[in-house]
């Protein structure tokens, strides 16, 4: 009886024109069990769960749900069998209330009224935010006022409310600090104890491993393989997710380190953080470290001009910068990778070449208009350079994937031949494959003599690819480690506030 | 190929719309392809279009402009006074241009330092400037406003048989599509309109783009006004009333999407001519201007839904 799987998709196929993108994968999720399903970008991980849900149709292959045979047309239908998906961009309403959301599309009334009963949802939230042990959110809390953490257990509150068997969950620490990820896990652990299984879509191997007990893995398509994780290896996972060995994680380092280029000095913007102070070498690659909320996006887009600053200087050769706006930064050619690669660094709905065209039009122009040759050539160098997959250089950015999309704002910065080149978390949701390529790219710049300042939450990435670390505490600047001695207890300690 | 014709379907859409209406039409009426018809035709859209090119660019952006015919009423107003006045008719139509010119700029300003929504902050310039009009002309129309050749072949001249008001358009036409497929303004346009924050943050001076369109905007809004002055050689108070909504038509009917960063000014020129041909077509076959408007309003939505279709 508890043999019978909740989840068994046998032999599932789906191809979009012709593009196959599942062959014959299989996936199986048990009662109370956390599993894994890891994968490269593209490799099939998002289709296999709307397959699931009901939002594609599988061209074969049978799903049974505790050995029924199912066909869902829609995930509301998949909901009411007690498979929920919360996505890695929240579905929450921001001005309604916590308990408002818990029960959207599925209010309590007062019998066939119509009229709310807010009583007792109210009432009913709470409950369920009391089995997840949260304490610090009430249903009468506007979803829109919480921090992303909390809003990510009003979504759990929500699929239990809807007496969730399984819940999916994409990437669902990317933005959470720590100690957010901590409580959700907690969270995780309890519901686990509860009999409720979970689907956890991460590229993070550190936390499958710290709370997955099964991983499934997908490679282009195809189904790779499930394991267990006490039977596994990050090598071996990686292996498998790849289809060869990746060799070191990060590249041997070879920058030679000169003179100071870049210096900051008494970076202030009131109520963010204050009298930020730091500077960076010839060849350097400086890590910057914090916790979400740190004020490190912040000191980096006032450098930039994006964002106003009170007070403070930003020099590039010892000579003082104006900051009021990116361009003035990159005319002394300074460059700037941000972290919202949708929000801020593509235009979506245009072409590689026009992306790759906005910071360049000083070398691609002349007198204002246009050389299309010198674009083309210019576009064309830089995404052979960054071995950007694409089918031509007129591909709409929207339509790449998450890697190649972020080569294609790292290949917009190289165009202008940086001096100084900063990358906000710049391999956040990228695969392994690529984030490998970023750091040879990285590493590249800086053994060039390109000053490089790098913010990654991930403690692993910064050591292995920093010559130096910035921890930043609460909008301070709160200590500076050499490679030799950072190590990632140090630099917690520091991010905390230690 | 396949590439070409995808990135152009925009296009294509409205432009066999086009050819669909105006064969039809020719079917139905003798008139429609006579060369005088067409001619005529030709000189009834170059005001709508000369509005619609300029609100192009602005829906590019991601903006609107709701003021253009207000605009237009008193930049022409006010380049009549200069007429009566006895200025040299050449020079008063150059201030007239520039009019227009700051009266967009005013608008750019208040979009982009006063940080106020375009349909708000053109909304409420859309009211002031009427009723600045109706302030400057007392609420009457200004007459006899130039006899002179240059002011006149504006809006009635011919050149080549063709009429002077198409040749304006033309000109301008081929100006904007340069300035919007080949120079550095253009693209940045484009940007703007597509994602603000990632068109700042590479380095282009949004606001001034922004400050450009509209000011390009309300030039060309009394361009178009200084035509009808010179054509009807008066200036009503309430002239221009409406004129938006014809313009927004226009830029959406060919294809250029409301939400900014995708369009082309051709399909503009396109979609000015489909509206240009059925009011047309629709005069010669006799029917009421009440269905004409019905046929209008069944056009812009039938283009949106084929759009809509096309980005599935």
């Amino acid at each position: 009886m508890t043999d019978i799987p909740i989840i068994e998709m046998k032999n599932i196929s789906k191809s979009f024109s012709e593009n196959q993108v599942l062959t014959e994968v299989d996936f199986e999720v048990r009662k109370g069990e956390i599993h894994a399903l890891m994968g490269e970008n593209g490799a099939g991980k998002s289709t296999l769960v709307k397959v699931l849900t009901g939002i594609h149709h599988r061209d074969s292959g049978i799903i049974k749900i505790k050995g029924n045979e199912v066909e869902f047309s829609n995930p509301k239908q998949a909901e009411e069998e007690g498979i929920v998906v919360i996505h890695q961009e929240l579905n929450i309403i921001p001005y309604l209330t916590v308990a408002q959301n818990i029960y959207l599309g599925k209010e309590i009334t007062y019998g066939k009224t119509g009229i709310l009963n807010t009583d007792k949802m109210n009432k009913l939230a709470a409950k369920t935010l009391q089995q997840l042990g949260v304490t610090d959110i009430k249903p009468q809390d506007i979803a829109g006022e919480l921090s992303v953490g909390k809003q990510q257990m009003v979504e759990i509150a929500r699929a239990l409310s809807t007496n969730a068997e399984v819940i999916i969950m994409d990437e669902p620490t990317s933005a959470l600090t720590d100690r957010e990820i901590e409580k959700l896990f907690n969270v995780i652990h309890s519901l686990k104890e509860q009999g409720v299984a979970f689907v956890y879509i991460s590229h993070r191997m550190e936390e499958i491993f710290q709370i997955c007990d099964r991983i499934s893995i997908l490679r282009d398509g195809n189904y790779i393989g499930t394991k267990y994780i006490a039977d596994t290896s990050f090598e071996e996972v990686v292996k498998m997710m790849v289809g060869r060995e990746l060799g070191e994680r990060y590249p041997v380092k070879n920058n030679k380190i000169g003179e100071v280029i870049f210096q900051v000095e008494n970076l202030t913007i009131n109520g963010l953080f204050e009298r930020v102070n730091f500077e960076v070498r010839e060849g350097e690659i400086l890590g910057v470290s914090g916790l979400m909320g740190a004020g490190r996006t912040e000191v980096m887009e006032a450098i930039f001009g994006y964002r106003k600053k009170d007070s403070g200087t930003v020099k590039l050769n010892g000579k003082p910068l104006k900051t009021n706006h990116p361009i003035n930064l990159i005319k002394e050619k300074i460059g700037f990778i941000t972290e919202d690669r949708k929000g801020k660094g593509l235009v979506l709905d245009s072409s590689i070449r026009e992306n790759i065209a906005l910071t360049n039009f000083e070398i691609i122009s002349k007198f204002g208009v246009i050389e299309r040759s010198e674009e083309r050539n210019l576009v064309e160098k830089l995404i052979r350079k960054l071995r950007v997959k694409a089918s031509s250089i007129e591909q709409k950015a929207k339509t790449l994937s998450g890697g190649n999309q972020q080569k294609v704002v790292i290949a917009k910065w190289l165009g202008i031949n940086p001096k100084v080149l900063i990358l906000d978390e710049p391999t956040r949701g990228v695969d392994i494959g690529a984030k490998k390529e970023i750091y040879s790219i990285i590493n590249q710049l800086a053994k060039n003599g390109v000053a490089i300042i790098m913010i990654s939450s991930e403690l692993p990435e910064l050591l292995g690819v920093s010559d130096r670390i910035m921890v930043m505490h609460e909008g301070k600047v709160k200590a500076f480690f050499d490679k030799h001695e950072a190590t990632q207890e140090k630099i917690m300690m520091a991010a905390t506030g230690g | 190929m396949k590439a070409y014709l995808k990135n152009n379907m925009a296009i294509l859409g409205p432009l066999a719309g086009l050819i669909i209406f105006s064969i039809i039409l020719g079917l139905i009426s003798d008139n429609f392809f006579t060369l005088g018809n067409m001619l005529n035709l030709l000189r009834q859209v170059s005001v709508n279009a000369l509005i619609a090119f300029g609100m192009t660019f602005v829906i590019l952006t991601a903006g609107i402009d709701l003021s253009v015919g207000s605009t237009l009423a008193l930049g022409s107003a006010l380049t009549a006074g200069l007429l009566t006045s006895g200025m040299d008719p050449i020079l008063a139509v150059f201030i007239g241009l520039l009019i227009g010119f700051i009266l967009g700029a005013i608008n750019g300003l208040i979009i982009t330092k006063g940080k106020v929504a375009p349909f708000i902050a053109t909304l409420a310039t859309m009211t002031i400037y009427r009723g600045a009009t109706l302030v400057y002309t007392d609420g009457m129309p200004i007459t006899g406003l130039s006899d002179s050749f240059a002011f006149e072949m504006i809006g009635k001249g011919y050149l080549f048989g063709i009429p002077f008001p198409v040749i304006i358009m033309v000109v301008v036409f081929i100006i904007l599509y340069f300035v919007q497929r080949k120079t550095v303004f253009g693209r940045q346009v484009y940007a703007v309109g597509g994602n603000e924050e990632a068109a700042k943050l590479s380095g282009i001076k949004t606001d001034r783009v922004k400050l450009w369109v509209y000011s390009i905007t309300g030039m060309l809004a009394v361009l178009a006004g200084i035509i009808i002055s010179s054509r009807l050689d008066s200036v009503q108070p309430t002239a221009g009333t409406s004129y938006e909504l014809d313009a927004i038509a226009a830029v959406v009917i060919g294809g250029t999407s409301l939400a900014g960063g995708r369009g082309r000014i051709v399909g503009t020129l396109v979609g000015a001519l489909i509206i240009g041909v059925i009011s047309n077509g629709l005069n010669l076959l006799n029917v009421s201007s009440f269905y004409q408007q019905i046929v209008k309003g069944a056009i812009i939505l039938v283009a949106v839904l084929f759009d809509r279709s096309q980005k599935k």
